[in-house]
C-alpha cells in the first residue's frame, strides 16, 4: 500500500472532525459532537482491554471518572491561584491521574484473567463509586464539583467559552489519542496483547509474562480513559459520581461491543451511534434504557462481532466483487425485519405508557405520530400482529440470505486467484 | 454490648445465609456450564416481586411455593432460548448476555412496579416476636428465614452427597468437560441446572423480600457483593462460597452495629489528618467492606480462600 | 557442561506419584528421545522441565543453572523452548504474526509500546527465515486457525524454534500425521534442530530410531533404560515393558 493509501483514512477522519460542526450547526448538535469525540477516546481505551487483550472490565469508568475529577480540581486550583496554565493542557492532568490509578488498581486486578478479572473489575468499580459518596470534599457529594473553563488563562486568545471552541479542543485531542492508540497496536507490545488474548499460555512459552502484558495494557487504558474524563469535565463543567459508576462502565461496554470489539474502528462506530441514540432517544421515549438493553442482547445473540464485525464479514465479497449478489436478498429481508421492529417498539411504547405514564397523563398518547388509546385493545392487537407477523416472515425469508451468501462464496472460489 | 454482639451475630448469620442461597446457585451454574450468571441477582429480585404479587392476591404460603417455581421456569426459558444460542460464541458473549439480561430485567421491573419500594409485608402468621433478649425483641420472621436457609443448605448437602444427580454435579465442580462426555443429555441438563439455580435465587427473594427492602435496585445492590463472595470463596467452590458468605454477612452486619469512627478514637484532630476519612463512621463504610476484603484476598491468595480452579 | 540435567526429579499430584525419581543428562547438541507406554508420565516430565508445573523434589538444570521453580517465561528466556502435543498457536493471528510474536523477546524488544513493529528489520528477516525453513512462507498471510493439521504442526515447531532457543523440547511433533506427512516432518525436525539440543517425546518408533542419538525409556515415572537406539532395541527390560503393545 502506498504511503498516501495508508494515510488516507486518517486524513478523512481529520477532515470529518474538522467540518462536522459546520454541517450540524445547532447548539445541541455541537454538544452531541463534542460528546461523541470524547466518547471515541473512552471507547477506544476500553477496547485496548477488551478487543486487544481479551480483558472484559466492568469498572472502566473508574479511570474516566477519576481523570475527570482530578482535572476539574486542577482547573479550580488554577483559577483560584491564577496560574498561567491554559485549558488545552488539562487533559494531560486527567491522563496522568488515569495512568496513576490504572497502575495502582491494575497491579491488583491483573493478577487474574478471564472471568475472575471481570469480577474484580466490578468489585473495584463498586468500591471506588461507593467511596465517592463518602469522600465528599473530593467528589462533591450528590451535587458534584463544578468549574468554569472560560476562567483559565487564554490560549492564543481563545477562552473556550463557546461550544464550537470546546468542540475543536476535544476534536484535536481525539485525533491525537486515536492516532496514538492505533500506533500502540502496531508495536511489539501491541502485538503481544493480541497474542495474550489468543493464547496466554503460548505467549508465556515464547518469553512473555502474560501478567505484565495485561498490566501495561490496563495502565495505558487508564491513561486514555483519564484523558476522556478530563475532556468530559471541561465540556460539561461539572463532574459527579455518575461518571464513575456502574452505569458509565456499562455504557462504554455497550459502545465498544455494539460497535465491534474485534476491529480498531468498531468502538469509534459504537461511540458515535450510542451517543446519538442516548441524546435523541431520551427525548422521544421514556423507555430508552430498555431499548439499550435489548439492543445489547440482540447484538450479543446475533452479531457478537458488533457492527464493524458484521461489515468485516463482507470483505471477501467486496474483494471478489460479489457484494451486489446480496442486495436483493437483504432488501427482501428488510421488509419483515422492519415490520417486526415496528411491532416491538409499539408494544414497548404501549406498555411503557400504560404502566408508567397513564396514571398521571391519561391513556391517550401518540406513537409514530399516530394517536392511540392504551385502554383500547386495538393498538395492542396491532402491535402483537406486527411483531409476530414480522418474526414469522423473517423466518421464511432468511434462507434467501443464506442462499445468496452461499452462491456468492462459491463464485469467489471459482474465480482465478 | 453483649446484646449488640448477639443480635449482630444472628443478623449477620442470616444475611450470610441469604448470600449463600444466592452464591450456591451461582456456583452450581458456573461449575456445570462455565457461565457466570450476571442476572442471578435479578432472579432473586424477580422472586421477591413475584412473591409480593402472589402474596397480595392469594397469600404468602402459596407465594412461597409458586414464586420460586415461576422464577425457575423463567430461568429455564432464558437458558433454552437465549443462553443456548450464545453458548457457541464462547464465555465472554455468555457473560455479556447475562449482563444485558440483568439490565433488561431491572428496566422491566421498574416499568411494571415503579421505582419506589414495594410494600411487601411479613405475613401475619409469622409476624410475632420469637424471643426477647436483653430488652430487645427478635422477630419470628427472621427465624423463619434462617430455618428456610438452613433447610436449603441441608437439602443441598443431601442432594449432592446422596443422590446420583448430586454426584454428577460434584464431578462437574472439578471436571466439567468429563461430565459432558458421560453421555448425559447435556442441553437438557443445562436447562435444568440453570432453572434450578434460578429457582433457588427466587426462593431467596421470596423470603428476603419482606425483611430486606423490595425495590428495583435490589439486584444492582446485591449483585456485586455476590460476585465478591464468589471470588473470595474461590470460583467453583461451594465450601468457599459458604465460608465467604458468612464472613461477609457477619463483617458487614458488625460494621453497621459498631458505628464508631476514627474521630471517636483519635479526637477531633482526626478530621485534620484524614479529612473525610476521619469523620466517616464504620457504619457508613459497611457497604464497601466486602470490596476491601476482595482486594485483600486478591493480594494474599489470588485463587480465593478455597479455590483451585483456573477460570 | 550438560545442556539439560535432571537429578532425581519427583512429582506427585496429591497422593499420586507420577514421576518417581528421574535422572537424565543430555549433552549439548544431542538428539534425545523419550519413549514409554501410555501413562508413563512423558508429558508430565515435559511440563516439569518447561515450568508449567512445579516439581515435588529434585533438581532441573539448564546449562548448569537451576530452573526448577521458575515461571515458563523465565525458563524460555534462558534458552529453552517447547512445543505442545495439542497444537498451541495463536489461532486468529496470521502465520507471519505467529512467528513474529515468537521472535520479539529474543531480539530484545520486550514490552516496547513506542517502536513500530512493522519497521523492525531484524524481526521481519528472522520471521521470513523461519517461515522458509518450516515451509509456510506461501501461507504467511493466512490465519493460523485455517491451516491444515500438518501445516499447523509445522507452525507449532516454527513458533518453538523462532526464538533461537538452544534446548528444544518437542512433545509428539508427529502426532496424528499420515506416513508422508511424517516423513516431511522428520526432515523438518532434523533441519531445524541442527546444532541444538533436542529432547523429544514420540510414539512412532520409526521416527525415534531414525532421528535420535540416544533414547530413554520412561515406565511408571522412572527411567528404566537410557542408551543408544541399537542397545535399547536389544534391552530385555524394555521389551518386557512393551510386551503386548503394538508397534505404531
Amino acid at each position: 500500500m502506498s504511503a498516501l493509501g495508508k494515510l488516507a483514512p486518517w486524513i478523512v477522519f481529520a477532515i470529518l472532525l474538522a467540518i462536522a460542526p459546520y454541517i450540524f450547526t445547532s447548539g445541541t448538535s455541537r454538544t452531541m459532537l463534542s460528546i461523541m469525540a470524547l466518547s471515541i477516546i473512552f471507547a477506544l481505551s476500553y477496547n485496548m482491554l477488551l478487543g486487544q487483550t481479551g480483558l472484559l472490565s466492568f469498572g472502566h469508568a473508574v479511570y474516566y471518572g477519576l481523570g475527570g475529577f482530578v482535572a476539574i480540581h486542577a482547573m479550580n486550583t488554577i483559577i483560584r491561584n491564577k496560574y498561567a496554565i491554559p485549558l488545552p493542557v488539562i487533559p494531560l492532568v486527567g491522563g496522568a491521574a488515569g495512568l496513576l490509578f490504572g497502575v495502582i488498581f491494575g497491579s491488583v486486578s491483573t493478577r487474574r484473567a478471564g472471568t475472575t478479572f471481570s469480577m474484580i473489575s466490578l468489585g473495584l468499580g463498586e468500591l471506588v463509586a461507593s467511596s465517592a459518596l463518602i469522600l465528599r470534599t473530593f467528589f462533591g457529594g450528590e451535587e458534584g464539583v463544578t468549574t468554569n473553563r472560560a476562567r483559565l488563562a487564554p490560549f492564543f486568545g481563545y477562552k473556550f467559552g463557546s461550544q464550537v471552541e470546546v468542540y475543536y479542543l476535544i476534536a484535536c485531542w481525539c485525533l491525537v489519542c486515536v492516532v496514538a492508540m492505533y500506533a500502540i497496536t502496531r508495536t511489539p507490545f501491541g502485538r503481544m496483547c493480541n497474542a495474550v488474548r489468543e493464547n496466554p499460555e503460548r505467549a508465556e512459552f515464547v518469553g512473555y509474562s502474560a501478567r505484565m502484558v495485561r498490566f501495561i495494557a490496563f495502565s495505558l487504558a487508564g491513561l486514555f480513559a483519564g484523558i476522556a474524563g478530563a475532556l468530559a469535565a471541561l465540556n460539561f463543567e461539572i463532574m459527579n459520581t455518575q461518571s464513575i459508576g456502574a452505569v458509565q462502565s456499562g455504557l462504554v461496554l455497550l459502545m465498544t461491543f455494539v460497535g465491534g470489539a474485534g476491529t480498531f474502528i468498531g468502538p469509534i462506530i459504537g461511540a458515535v451511534l450510542v451517543t446519538y441514540l442516548q441524546v435523541t432517544l431520551s427525548d422521544v421515549t421514556g423507555a430508552w434504557q430498555l431499548y439499550f438493553g435489548l439492543l445489547f442482547i440482540v447484538v450479543v445473540m446475533y452479531s457478537p462481532g458488533g457492527i464493524a464485525g458484521w461489515l468485516a464479514l463482507h470483505e471477501p465479497l467486496y474483494r471478489g466483487r460479489q457484494l451486489g449478489k446480496l442486495v436483493p436478498a437483504y432488501a427482501i429481508n428488510a421488509v419483515p425485519l422492519i415490520v417486526m421492529i415496528a411491532g416491538g417498539i409499539l408494544l414497548i411504547e404501549l406498555a411503557f405508557w400504560a404502566l408508567v405514564k397513564s396514571e398521571t397523563e391519561g391513556p391517550e398518547t401518540s406513537i409514530f405520530h399516530v394517536a392511540m388509546n392504551t385502554h383500547s385493545v386495538w393498538p395492542w392487537i396491532a402491535a402483537v400482529v406486527l411483531f409476530f407477523g414480522g418474526a414469522f416472515g423473517l423466518n421464511r425469508t432468511w434462507p434467501l440470505v443464506q442462499d445468496a451468501w452461499g452462491s456468492a462464496l462459491a463464485r469467489i472460489r471459482e474465480q482465478p486467484a | 454490648m453483649l446484646e449488640i454482639i448477639t443480635f449482630s451475630t444472628l443478623n449477620g448469620v442470616l444475611y450470610g445465609m441469604v448470600l449463600f442461597m444466592l452464591a450456591s446457585g451461582l456456583t452450581l451454574i458456573f461449575s456445570m456450564m462455565g457461565v457466570l450468571n450476571f442476572a442471578h441477582a435479578s432472579f432473586y429480585m424477580l422472586g421477591a416481586y413475584f412473591g409480593f404479587e402472589i402474596s397480595r392476591r392469594i397469600g404468602f404460603w402459596p407465594a412461597f411455593i409458586l414464586a420460586p417455581i415461576l422464577v425457575g421456569i423463567v430461568g429455564a426459558l432464558v437458558e433454552r432460548f437465549g443462553l443456548r444460542r450464545v453458548h457457541k460464541f464462547g464465555h465472554v458473549p455468555e457473560l455479556l448476555f447475562t449482563f444485558g439480561l440483568a439490565f433488561v430485567i431491572e428496566e422491566v421491573v421498574q416499568m411494571i412496579w415503579g421505582k419506589l419500594p414495594a410494600d411487601y409485608r411479613v405475613p401475619p402468621s409469622l409476624d410475632f416476636t420469637a424471643f426477647r433478649l436483653f430488652d430487645t425483641t427478635y422477630p419470628a420472621y427472621k427465624m423463619f428465614m434462617l430455618l428456610v436457609a438452613i433447610g436449603m443448605f441441608v437439602a443441598l448437602l443431601v442432594v449432592l452427597n446422596r443422590t446420583r444427580v448430586g454426584l454428577i454435579i460434584q464431578a462437574s465442580l472439578t471436571h466439567p468437560h468429563t461430565v459432558a462426555m458421560l453421555g448425559h443429555d447435556v442441553p437438557t441438563v443445562f436447562m435444568a441446572v440453570f432453572g434450578a439455580g434460578s429457582a433457588l435465587a427466587g426462593l431467596a427473594g421470596v423470603i428476603a423480600g419482606p425483611a430486606f427492602v423490595t425495590q428495583p435496585a435490589m439486584a444492582a445492590l446485591l449483585g456485586p457483593i455476590l460476585f465478591v463472595v464468589i471470588v473470595v470463596g474461590g470460583l467453583g467452590s461451594l465450601a468457599g462460597a459458604f465460608v465467604a458468605s458468612l464472613l461477609i454477612g457477619l463483617v458487614q452486619t458488625f460494621a453497621v452495629a459498631v458505628n464508631g469512627s476514627l474521630s471517636d478514637l483519635l479526637g477531633p484532630s482526626a478530621a485534620d489528618w484524614f479529612g473525610d476519612l476521619g469523620t466517616v463512621s464504620v457504619a457508613q463504610i459497611a457497604p464497601i467492606i466486602p470490596y476491601f476484603l476482595l482486594v485483600l484476598v486478591l493480594i494474599i491468595k489470588p485463587t480465593g480462600l478455597f479455590g483451585t480452579r483456573e477460570s | 557442561m550438560t545442556a539439560l540435567s535432571l537429578q532425581n526429579v519427583t512429582k506427585s499430584f496429591g497422593q499420586m506419584e507420577i514421576i518417581r525419581g528421574v535422572t537424565l543428562d543430555v549433552p549439548p547438541g544431542e538428539r534425545h528421545a523419550v519413549i514409554g507406554p501410555n501413562g508413563a508420565g512423558k508429558s508430565t516430565l515435559f511440563n516439569l522441565i518447561s515450568g508449567r508445573f512445579g516439581i515435588s523434589s529434585g533438581s532441573i538444570r539448564l546449562e548448569e543453572q537451576e530452573i526448577s521453580g521458575l515461571t515458563p517465561y523465565e525458563i524460555n528466556r534462558r534458552g529453552l523452548s517447547r512445543s505442545f502435543q495439542v497444537t498451541n498457536i495463536f489461532p486468529r493471528l496470521s502465520v507471519y504474526e505467529n512467528i513474529r510474536c515468537a521472535v520479539l523477546w529474543s531480539l530484545g524488544y520486550k514490552y516496547s509500546f513506542w517502536r513500530g513493529v512493522d519497521g523492525l528489520a531484524d524481526a521481519r528477516e528472522r520471521s521470513e527465515d523461519i517461515m522458509e525453513r518450516i515451509g509456510l512462507a506461501a501461507r504467511r498471510r493466512d490465519q493460523a486457525g485455517v491451516l491444515t493439521y500438518a501445516e499447523q504442526r509445522a507452525l507449532e515447531i516454527g513458533v518453538t524454534i523462532a526464538g533461537g532457543a538452544r534446548v528444544i523440547l518437542l512433545d509428539e511433533p508427529m502426532a496424528g500425521m499420515s506416513r508422508s506427512e511424517t516423513e516431511n516432518a522428520v526432515a523438518l525436525v532434523r533441519r531445524v534442530t541442527e546444532g541444538k539440543t533436542l529432547l523429544m517425546v514420540e510414539h512412532d518408533m520409526g521416527v525415534v530410531f531414525g532421528l535420535a542419538d540416544r533414547i530413554s525409556v520412561l515406565v511408571y515415572g522412572k527411567i528404566i533404560a537410557s542408551d543408544t537406539p541399537q542397545r535399547i532395541r536389544e534391552n530385555a527390560a524394555v521389551k518386557e515393558a512393551y510386551l503386548g503393545q503394538a508397534a505404531h
